[in-house]
C-alpha cells in the first residue's frame, strides 16, 4: 500500500523532531490528512503503528488525525474555493492519479469561476505533521 | 510540517550509485542519453533503475515504447520492469496527459515520487533530471545529495553557453559532477576526444566523458528497445556507461 510509505515518512519525521528537541518520549502525534490525497485512514494508521515499533521514543505514542479540506486559488481570476464536490465527481481512475500525486489534480479540475486549469492548491494537499506532544 | 523529505534518504539506501543526467537546453538528447546509459548498464548485468523526473515533457517512456509504464504498490510505489529496467515516470500515473504544473507544484510532485517509491536493491539509479537548472532541478538535486551529475551538451555554440552555466551552477552548489557528454557530435569525432564542434563546446574544467555521434537511424528505433540497442547512439553511450560504471559495474547476481 502507498499509505505505508507515507506512514513511514511521518514516523521518520516525528523521530527527527523528537531528536532535535531532545524529547525522551513522544506521547501524542497529530497528523493532518489532506482531503486531496485521500489516504486510506485504516491502512495509514496501521502503517504508523507498525513503523512506530522501530523508534523507541515513539513506543507509547498515540496518533490522532485532523482532516484538512482541500482548498484552491485560481491563478487566472483569483477565485478561491473548496475542492470537495469536484473530488467527489471524479472517476475512480482520475481519483487514483490524484491520490498518488496530488499535484495531478490540475488535469481533472478547473476553476469554477473562470474554468482555468492554472490554479494552486493552497491547503489540504496531503499528509502533514501537525503536532508532536511529549 | 512536511514529512516527505525525512524519508527520501531511506528510499535510496539500497541503491549503490545514483547518476543524475542533466542538461541546460531542450532538444539536446538528455533523455536519449539517460535511457541508453541505463539500458547499457542493465545489459552488462547491473541492476538498474530509471527515474524520469521531467514532469513537463517526459520522454523516457516514449523511447522505451511504453505509453503508460506499469506501476505496482507494495509498501509504496513499485516501479515496473521495462527493457530490464526498474522504471518510473509521471507517465506511469497520468500517461501523456498534459499536466499544468508551476514550479512549486512540480517540486512537490517530484518530492512525492522520491518519498514513496520503493526501489529496493540497485547498482545504479539513472535519474533523467528536470530540464534546465531552475528551482525544480535544484530541489531534486538537493533531495539526492549522493547523485553524481552528468551534463549532456551538443557541439553547438547555442548549447555550450548554457552548458557552461549548468556546470557552474552544479559546482557552486557543490554537487558531485562526473563530467560532460557531448551528444550529436560530428561522425568520426565521436570517440577520439577532439573535434566536437570547436572551443564553443568546451564546458569548462570538467572532464568530457565521451562523444555520441549524431545518429540518423536513432529516430526510427524509438519505442523499440531491441532496435535501440543496434543504433550507433547506443554503441557510443554504452562505452560511456562502461566507463562510468568502472570495473565493478557489471555484476553477476
Amino acid at each position: 500500500m502507498h499509505e505505508w510509505a507515507l506512514a513511514e515518512a511521518v514516523v521518520a519525521k516525528v523521530a527527527e523532531v523528537a531528536r532535535e528537541a531532545g524529547l525522551p518520549r513522544v506521547r501524542e502525534v497529530v497528523v493532518g490528512l489532506g482531503e486531496l490525497q485521500a489516504v486510506d485512514r485504516e491502512a495509514f494508521a496501521f502503517g504508523l503503528i507498525t513503523y512506530r515499533r522501530e523508534v523507541p521514543v515513539l513506543a507509547d505514542a498515540t496518533f490522532s488525525f485532523v482532516v484538512d479540506p482541500a482548498r484552491c486559488a485560481c491563478r487566472t481570476c483569483g477565485h478561491a474555493w473548496l475542492l470537495g464536490d469536484s473530488l467527489a465527481a471524479m472517476d475512480a481512475s482520475d481519483r487514483e492519479s490524484v491520490h498518488l500525486v496530488p499535484e495531478m489534480v490540475t488535469l481533472f479540475v478547473s476553476c469554477p469561476a473562470c474554468a482555468s486549469p492554472d490554479f494552486t492548491v493552497t491547503g489540504g494537499r496531503g499528509v502533514s505533521l501537525v503536532a508532536v506532544e511529549s | 510540517m512536511d514529512p516527505r523529505p525525512s524519508i527520501v534518504e531511506t528510499r535510496t539506501r539500497g541503491i549503490d550509485r545514483i547518476l543524475a543526467v542533466t542538461g541546460g537546453k531542450g532538444g539536446i538528447g538528455k533523455s536519449s542519453v539517460a535511457v541508453a546509459i541505463a539500458m547499457a548498464l542493465a545489459e552488462s548485468g547491473a541492476r538498474v533503475g530509471l527515474l524520469d523526473l521531467d514532469l513537463w515533457g517526459p520522454s523516457d517512456h516514449v523511447i522505451l515504447g511504453v505509453p503508460r509504464p506499469p506501476l505496482g504498490e507494495d509498501g509504496g510505489l513499485v516501479p515496473g520492469t521495462v527493457a530490464g529496467l526498474e522504471f518510473l515516470s509521471i507517465a506511469s500515473i497520468v500517461a501523456d496527459e498534459p499536466v499544468i504544473l508551476r514550479g512549486e507544484a512540480a517540486g512537490s510532485a517530484i518530492l512525492e515520487l522520491l518519498a514513496v517509491t520503493v526501489w529496493g536493491e540497485l547498482d545504479m539509479l539513472v535519474v533523467d533530471m528536470p530540464p534546465g537548472f531552475a528551482d525544480v532541478m535544484i530541489d531534486a538535486a538537493r533531495h539526492l545529495p549522493r547523485a553524481e551529475h552528468l551534463v549532456v551538451t551538443t557541439p553547438s555554440a547555442l548549447t555550450a553557453v548554457t552548458t557552461r552555466k549548468t556546470v557552474a551552477v552544479l559546482q557552486r552548489l557543490r554537487l558531485p559532477l562526473l563530467g560532460v557528454v557531448v551528444n550529436m557530435a560530428k561522425p568520426g569525432h565521436e570517440t577520439d576526444g577532439a573535434g566536437d564542434g570547436g572551443a564553443d563546446a568546451d564546458p569548462g574544467a570538467v572532464p568530457v566523458l565521451g562523444r555520441v555521434a549524431l545518429d540518423p537511424t536513432y529516430e526510427g528505433a524509438l519505442g523499440d528497445p531491441a532496435r535501440l540497442r543496434e543504433t550507433a547512439l547506443y554503441r557510443d553511450v554504452g562505452r560511456i556507461a562502461a566507463a562510468i560504471a568502472g570495473p565493478t559495474g557489471a555484476r553477476d547476481h
